[in-house]
């Protein structure tokens, strides 16, 4: 009971939010708004019992993703000529109805084997096993650190003077 | 009671809405916002299979913590983009970066 009042005020105001990113004219009124739909996004991972998720989507999007959206809209004086639309604004619409009602068709018309084991909590000793234990994602994880090395390596040359 | 399919349309909500906002936004920066929006919903769509289908085995929030590096790597990579594009022609309108169409 408890869980649905919880997962409907944080959708409600999740998809407000995300509205408000996408049709806010003020460029820092619509990332302060995205940093609010990041906060609901981490209440819904609280909701599906995902716990260590929701601490990494605070620390990561709260905490640091935003902080670097906020810092280039400062660097890039784009805040007095607003959000504007370009000449695509209703095809685009369009595209983005016809998505939506395709998919929430599929959705409704496949039968998930839903399982009725209630979830594994806590769930970070878990996710650790995965990621470094015997048969699980060693590899990937091992990757990922050379994926962030060469984005930072990348960042300081795009950005470096000349 | 809440299900799986409330989880998957709010998550297909929240990605339409991401992705007319990377279609019909001028601004470079609201596009790259629209992005991290689609990538959050393909992430609750990612945690809500591994809630409902298979709740013993985490799989799917592991995918989301890979799907958060690249999206970490992603934004740091397209802001210095951006910031990089800015110094030198002025602006970020996306509609006037048009140096490779024909």
């Amino acid at each position: 009971m408890g869980v649905s009042v919880a997962f409907w005020i944080l959708a409600a105001v999740g998809v407000m939010a995300a509205l408000a990113v996408v049709l806010l004219r003020d460029v820092f009124r619509a990332a302060l708004s995205l940093v609010l739909c990041f906060l609901t996004v981490a209440g819904i991972y609280i909701t599906l019992s995902a716990d260590f998720l929701a601490a990494v989507q605070i620390l990561i999007y709260v905490g640091a993703i935003s902080v670097l959206i906020i810092l280039a809209i400062m660097l890039t004086r784009e805040v007095q000529r607003g959000s504007p639309s370009n000449r695509l604004q209703i095809p685009a619409f369009i595209v983005a109805v016809l998505f939506l009602g395709g998919v929430v068709f599929a959705l409704l018309n496949t039968p998930w084997p839903v399982s009725s084991t209630p979830p594994l909590e806590p769930t970070t000793p878990a996710i650790a096993g995965l990621l470094f234990g015997e048969g699980g994602f060693i590899l990937p994880v091992e990757i990922a650190p050379l994926l962030l090395l060469a984005a930072i390596l990348g960042a300081i040359v795009l950005v470096r003077e000349k | 009671m809440v299900g799986l399919e409330h989880y998957l349309i709010l998550s297909a909500v929240l990605f339409s809405i991401g992705l007319y906002g990377a279609l019909a936004k001028r601004n470079a920066i609201i596009i790259l916002m629209s992005i991290e929006l689609m990538l959050n919903a393909v992430n609750i769509a990612m945690v809500a299979f591994s809630r409902y289908i298979v709740p013993l085995a985490l799989t799917g929030q592991v995918f989301t913590i890979f799907i958060m590096v690249v999206a970490a790597a992603e934004v740091a990579v397209g802001l210095a983009i951006i910031i990089a594009i800015y110094r030198h022609r002025e602006t970020i309108d996306a509609t006037k970066i048009n140096l490779m169409k024909w």
